[in-house]
């Protein structure tokens, strides 16, 4: 005959470990909700984050890419094509920039590879589109995102600038 | 209109009449019954819950249910047709039956029967069979496993609820609930009701009743981490919907017998503030409110234990305890606590 373990059966029982659960359930009944109201609030950002990309422009409005494909090159997805040939004035400039976004894996390898911090992913995630064709980003898709988000890119690339 | 309304046609508009209004208060109560269920269960788990249909996500039923009606009725290939539709509809019209006997204020019941308790019990035995007929006829493994698990779960639980319930009628004498609450109005408010001389059995009662009502812990039919859904796997659209809310009104429906049987049904708690319906659906909200931190707190129950629990442990209990109230109700002990009929309520 083994011993019987009465403080055990006596919590059995009283349900105490049932007390126990609902005190604790109470407790985080009232307390503030982890979630974040998405559309209305929104988490915070790194500087670091790796969104959306963007082509940026020098001050002047002169963009600011110089077709080394250097981001073509080290494009692990291989989401970006360029094409390239002098302009007018003998400067080196795209006459294609092209990112599949379907393709693209948000590694952020191209703006790491920018000499020049033309390429860079912006802050934007909120990107969503109905169709496909949408996503196939072109050079004036990109510009137009580097002139919309050029305040914040800026003040991210400034923010991360000493860890580099 | 008076005369007209004692005529056979008149009694029988006023039936129906009483019936329409009973089902809408049914179906607005499973309206905000799993809206209060997705809140509390939300809190708990310090999310916010439906907060985007309506103010405060109040609409977030409606949704659901418009959007469950538009809905493709998928049919199993192989599943017996007739029977695979019989299910859900038996499940919430036998959901719905139960309520006719049950009192929401002095004489506010659809039907005034001496066999009010029994009447209820019968039917909610019944209710196994929306179950084991959906998870039969979807011609499919795990809602037949779970039809299986379900129907050896409610008949267990069933036999400790009757036992239980048969506690409560040896007190009153009655298994009119009417007489089960009156009997229970007392000088001292709170503490004439039947909780305090039945005390242990007011939480098996209600451990059962999850248990009867397929609710976590206890919701092995449906237990979603082994079967899926159980015996709800090959239903979609309106079936379902019925499912759910035959389910949802049984769990208001043992809300209703729990305030009833042990809490003073529609009786103030404070002795000189008026009786009223707004006691009663006090009490059931409130026994719903733990009814979903139950299903917040606790983990699901293994099948064995399931079953440990309700021939070992519920069983013997609820058993001593008849044979208990019958001797103190023979010889009138506690100044008659346990023997109302003698000492007249």
């Amino acid at each position: 005959m083994s011993q019987i373990d009465y403080t055990r059966a006596a919590k059995y029982f009283l349900l105490a470990d049932f007390v126990k659960g609902f005190a604790l359930g109470m407790k985080y009944f009232f307390a503030p909700k982890a979630t974040v109201n998405y559309p209305h609030e929104k988490g915070p950002l790194s500087p670091r984050f790796r969104g959306e990309h963007a082509l940026r422009r020098y001050p002047n409005g002169e963009e600011r890419c110089i077709a080394c494909k250097l981001c073509e090159a080290v494009c692990p997805a291989q989401a970006i094509t360029i094409d390239a040939e002098p302009r007018d004035d003998g400067s080196r400039r795209t006459t294609r920039y092209d990112i599949d976004m379907t393709k693209c894996i948000y590694c952020g390898f191209c703006q790491e590879s920018c000499p020049v911090d033309a390429i860079v992913e912006g802050p934007n995630f909120e990107f969503s589109t109905e169709t496909r064709e949408e996503l196939f980003y072109n050079k004036e898709k990109l510009l137009e995102n580097g002139d919309r988000w050029e305040s914040e890119i800026a003040r991210n690339l400034e923010m991360d600038a000493p860890y580099r | 209109m008076e005369e007209f309304l004692t005529t056979p046609a008149g009694i029988a508009l006023i039936l129906v009449a009483q019936g329409l209004l009973m089902a809408i208060f049914l179906l607005l109560s499973a309206y905000f019954l799993i809206y209060a269920d997705r809140k509390v269960w939300a809190a708990v788990q310090m999310r916010r819950g439906p907060n985007v249909v309506g103010a405060w996500g109040i609409l977030q039923s409606g949704a659901d249910m418009l959007k469950l009606v538009f809905k493709e009725i998928i049919v199993p290939a192989g599943s017996d047709k007739a029977v695979f539709f019989l299910a859900p509809l038996a499940s919430f019209f036998l959901a719905i039956a139960a309520w006719a006997v049950v009192p929401l204020n002095e004489g506010w019941e659809l039907s005034n029967i001496n066999v009010a308790i029994l009447y209820v019990f019968a039917v909610s035995s019944l209710e196994v069979y929306g179950v084991i007929m959906g998870g039969w006829a979807s011609n499919s493994k795990y809602p037949f496993l779970g039809s299986l698990r379900s129907a050896a779960q409610m008949i267990s639980y069933e036999v400790s609820i009757g036992l239980i319930i048969i506690g409560v009628i040896l007190s009153t004498g009655s298994m009119n609930f009417g007489d089960i609450v009156r009997a229970q109005d007392g000088d001292y408010g709170i503490f004439s009701w039947y909780w305090l001389p039945h005390f242990p059995m007011v939480f098996l009662f209600f451990i059962s009743a999850l248990a009867e009502t397929n609710r976590p812990p206890f919701d092995l039919p449906e237990a979603e981490s082994e079967l899926v859904a159980g015996f709800q796997v090959e239903y979609s659209s309106t079936p379902f919907l019925l499912f759910m809310a035959g389910e949802l009104i049984a769990v208001w429906l043992m809300c209703a017998l729990t305030a009833l049987l042990f809490f003073g049904g529609w009786l103030s708690p404070i002795p000189g503030l008026p009786d009223g319906p707004v006691w009663m659906i006090g009490k059931m909200a409130f026994f719903f409110f733990i009814f979903a931190m139950v299903k917040a707190i606790t983990p699901r129950y293994r099948y064995d234990q399931l079953m440990r629990l309700g021939w070992k442990v519920f069983l013997p209990m609820s058993l001593a305890w008849v044979v208990i109230v019958a001797f103190l109700a023979k010889f009138e002990a506690f100044g008659g606590a346990y023997a109302r009929w003698a000492i007249g309520g």
